[in-house]
């Protein structure tokens, strides 16, 4: 794993060899723009193929954070060359919440919330 | 002269349990501000836990105070970032927040004073929002491409993900100001 954003509360991490970029932490920045760099991230990390964002350590996410990941989700459905997998937890709240709207952007995103 | 939207409901002063924070919205620049709404927020939902004890021997006593204390801190992070985003600065007006607990539910009330236009703006959509469909809102929200860091989404996601009752009050303060009050309803 490699640091590639990180921010006093937060950090996001990228595997290569499983393709699997994780988000750690909190996650209340002020608006898409402070958002920047991990949708930036995101969006360049795999061109095609598989490809994991694990969320199961993210602890918090504000509405913008969940702007940002549903930004992402409609951008890959569009693209057509990812196959993505979201990996969440049933032990942090707001992902039981709010996770499975994802599913409703992208139904061929496949969903584990373990 | 008061205008509502959605579920308002006006509190009486025989206030049952209760706590409020109030913030003077000029004193400090917003991007050290920011850092305040967790702080706050986080200090509101571990407040609340208090109410909600965890059994010992009941493991459904501590799953229910996570997702209570993990709703108040996601609802009152979002009513603070919108009041400080929102909020104008040239007006001397407080931010605040209350929460009024109750029996079967905590009920939220934020407010805080914007310019007339902002809060016109703001009254238009939450006047959609009132009457759309939650999820429907949501993806069409987003699939507008529209500038989701606002208001909106937050909002959308109180309803649709906490099941949570909205209504705002509108009133004119005079010389263009308006103060805007939102109340969050969230059954627990």
């Amino acid at each position: 794993m490699e640091i590639v954003v990180s921010g006093e509360q937060y950090s996001v991490e990228w595997d290569a060899p499983t393709r699997t970029a994780a988000l750690k932490g909190i996650l209340r920045l002020n608006g898409l723009e402070e958002y920047g760099p991990i949708a930036r991230f995101l969006s360049s990390a795999v061109p095609e193929g598989k490809m994991t964002l694990d969320v199961r350590s993210l602890e918090f996410l504000n509405s913008s954070g969940i702007a940002m990941l549903s930004k992402f989700v409609i951008e890959i459905r569009n693209r057509k060359t990812v196959d993505l997998n979201v990996v969440g937890s049933t032990a942090i709240s707001w992902q039981g919440k709010s996770l499975a709207n994802l599913c409703k952007l992208m139904p061929s995103l496949k969903m584990e919330i373990i | 002269m008061s205008d509502m939207v959605g579920r308002y409901r006006e509190c009486g002063a025989a206030t049952k349990e209760g706590l409020e924070l109030s913030f003077s919205a000029s004193s400090i620049p917003l991007k050290q501000r920011w850092r305040n709404n967790g702080l706050s927020a986080d200090f509101l939902a571990d407040y609340v836990t208090t109410f909600f004890p965890r059994v010992e021997n009941d493991p459904k006593s501590l799953a229910r105070q996570q997702e209570i204390r993990g709703a108040v801190n996601y609802i009152a992070n979002e009513l603070l970032e919108n009041a400080m985003k929102y909020s104008d600065e040239h007006l001397t007006q407080p931010i605040s927040i209350k929460l009024v607990m109750e029996a079967d539910s905590i009920l939220f009330v934020e407010s805080n004073a914007t310019n007339a236009a902002r809060g016109r703006a703001f009254q238009a959509f939450v006047t959609e929002l009132a009457t759309s469909d939650p999820t429907e809102l949501y993806v069409t929200q987003l699939e507008r491409g529209v500038e989701t860091g606002g208001s909106g989404l937050g909002l959308i996601t109180m309803v649709n993900d906490y099941g949570a009752q909205l209504g705002w009050k509108f009133d004119d303060l005079g010389d263009g100001a308006m103060r805007v009050t939102t109340q969050v309803l969230l059954e627990i």
